[in-house]
């Protein structure tokens, strides 16, 4: 690994990308994950790549599944509301199976919102990010080191499955610092892609990337293949941190940013003597059903925190299927729970009988 | 640190090295040894931990803060207050708390004027550790950058070298020879190297030669978990 430097969350997820050999990157601008773009157009120049502003979200997602479809790796980045403006280019992207990596930096919504963190494009993430029948991996940052390491997987498992893969971050981790390094590899190994439209010099039949279905039987029989790829997915890329659960009366399930504020609750409630666990969902699609699997049969009760209204929670719940009870707590509209709101909710929860 | 007291002193840098916590760290130690400060929020770029954040605490422990109209909000509007204007003529320590690089500068640049014939310090804050290059030369690159914007000359340079809670004596001793040789392409003084509390009662009974004075600081910007 190289030596440690203090990066912010938005710059380590930028310069990861670069060291994954992306040289391609289309965004257009927006509050909280301003230095993302700003570190590429700063750098990518130096380096023989392309930073390009575009001039709106859907012409920069659509300029990302043009360089996919011919091969290259390419990434852009977002936060909530130009999420959502992107989201018919992902389905695109998703329907034409090239792989892309899509960061969101979210605050607060609906609409414009706040500029503070969030959580609350959960379901967009992993429901419903563009129109159609589609899944995109999702993966959650916890910490800056997390930010960096998460961009060259996220851009493998794309290539492994020929699907667009989103990094799920927030504004705290994307705003601030930590200590992170990178790995000390030469130059990436970026896989062959003869699927793509890259020119063919006459010496093999054409590829075409595309999302049109013409007769609605072949439409189908695609989308059929897509989700048997998904279901080898759900078994072999679930991704989850399990923290203090072998003994857990409490599981809280948190992602991101509100899981490093659980984890502080959880050492402040394990210090009292009440046993209480986390499990960290790395990957929110596929959603890691096997972690809390593990933990049901010890646990009592489930608390899932967010930075939202409860929108993960109803994953937990298909998983815990009305075995245990489980509540939530969060907050919303760009506000971070503290440790001490969520050692209440854990003392009640401890209180309460089943 | 005593060459600030008593005068206008302006904290500038490379986003991400410091100049906010150093900024509130120096406010708050000026206050206690009995001085009149204010601190004025001078970024308008970022929007995420900035000195406005912290005002609640300078407030009461008798700090006058002087912030953005919108900072700490949800409105990303560059905007100025007139008590900015009025943040010149005060009496006591007045600390200038600068956003990061020429873009978070530039807005100091309009008030140039306001410094004539007065005795400022501008000091050009350094870390090491926030260089994925460990360039000096780079680093002095941004020093000209926000010179040529503020079209003000930097004063001395602070080493604030570090890796938040990973920082150890050779991170220390490895930003100190960055600082010098940053210090050498610039032709400015090393005027004091900040160290986290903890880990500043050694140098301050045993600095490395050419640290300057030495500042400790808690570490309050960002996220407590």
């Amino acid at each position: 690994m190289s030596e440690k430097v203090l990066m912010k969350g938005n710059e380590a997820l930028a310069e990861a990308a670069i060291q994954a050999g992306c040289r391609l990157f289309f965004g257009y601008p927006i509050t909280p994950q301003t230095e993302l773009s700003a570190y590429m157009s700063k750098k990518m120049p130096k380096i023989g790549g392309l930073f390009l502003q575009a001039e709106s979200e859907l012409a920069a997602i659509n300029m990302v599944l043009g360089a996919s479809a011919a091969g290259k790796r390419a990434m852009t980045s977002s936060s909530s509301p130009g999420i959502s403006l992107k989201s018919e280019g992902i389905s695109y992207i998703a329907g034409s199976d090239v792989p892309a990596v899509i960061i969101n930096v979210q605050r607060g919504g609906p609409g414009l919102g706040s500029i503070q963190p969030s959580q609350a494009d959960y379901w967009q993430a992993t429901k419903a990010t563009g129109h159609g029948d589609f899944q995109l991996i999702v993966l959650a940052p916890s910490t800056v080191q997390e930010m960096a390491d998460f961009v060259g997987q996220a851009f493998d498992l794309g290539d492994k499955y020929r699907m667009p893969v989103m990094i799920l971050s927030d504004g705290m981790l994307g705003q601030m610092m930590e200590p992170v390094s990178f790995p000390d590899k030469g130059e990436p190994v970026i896989p062959e892609r003869p699927w793509a439209a890259s020119g063919h010099g006459g010496k093999r039949p054409h590829n075409i990337v595309n999302s049109l279905y013409i007769e609605a039987k072949d439409l189908e029989k695609t989308v059929v293949e897509r989700f048997k790829k998904y279901d080898i997915i759900k078994k072999e890329e679930q991704r989850a941190e399990s923290y203090l659960t072998e003994d857990a009366e409490i599981v809280i399930v948190a992602y991101g940013a509100s899981s490093r504020v659980a984890r502080s609750a959880v050492n402040s409630a394990r210090a009292e003597g009440i046993k209480v666990g986390l499990v960290r969902p790395i990957t929110l699609w596929p959603f890691p059903t096997d972690a809390i699997e593990a933990t049901v049969p010890t646990a009592k009760k489930y608390l899932t925190v967010e930075m939202s209204m409860g929108q993960m929670v109803d994953d937990v719940k298909l998983v815990v299927n009305g075995r245990k009870p489980v509540s939530f707590f969060g907050r919303t509209g760009g506000i971070i729970p503290t440790p001490g709101e969520i050692l209440e909710e854990i003392k009640k929860l401890n209180g309460k009988e089943a | 640190m005593k060459i600030i007291s008593n005068k206008i002193s302006i904290i500038c840098g490379h986003y991400g090295t410091g100049k906010t916590n150093l900024a509130v760290n120096l406010a708050r130690d000026h206050a206690k040894a009995g001085e009149k400060v204010t601190i004025v929020d001078m970024d308008i770029v970022n929007p995420y931990f900035r000195t406005s954040d912290y005002k609640k605490i300078l407030e009461d422990e008798g700090i006058e803060v002087i912030a953005p109209v919108f900072g700490a909000t949800n409105l990303d509007l560059p905007s100025l207050p007139a008590a900015m204007y009025l943040a010149f003529e005060k009496e006591g320590t007045v600390i200038f708390d600068l956003g990061g690089d020429d873009v978070g500068s530039t807005v100091m640049g309009r008030f140039r004027e306001k410094l004539t014939g007065k005795d400022y310090e501008m000091l050009y804050v350094i870390n090491r550790y926030r260089d994925l290059d460990c360039d000096p030369k780079a680093t002095a690159e941004i020093l000209s950058e926000i010179e040529k914007v503020t079209k003000l000359k930097a004063t001395g340079i602070i080493n604030n070298s570090n890796l938040m809670y990973e920082t150890t004596k050779d991170h220390i001793e490895e930003g100190h020879r960055y600082a010098l040789e940053t210090a050498s392409l610039t032709g400015l003084p090393v005027v004091a190297t900040v160290l986290r509390r903890d880990l500043s009662e050694e140098y301050r009974e045993k600095p490395i030669p050419g640290m300057g004075e030495i500042i400790p600081v808690d570490i309050i910007a960002g996220p407590s978990f």
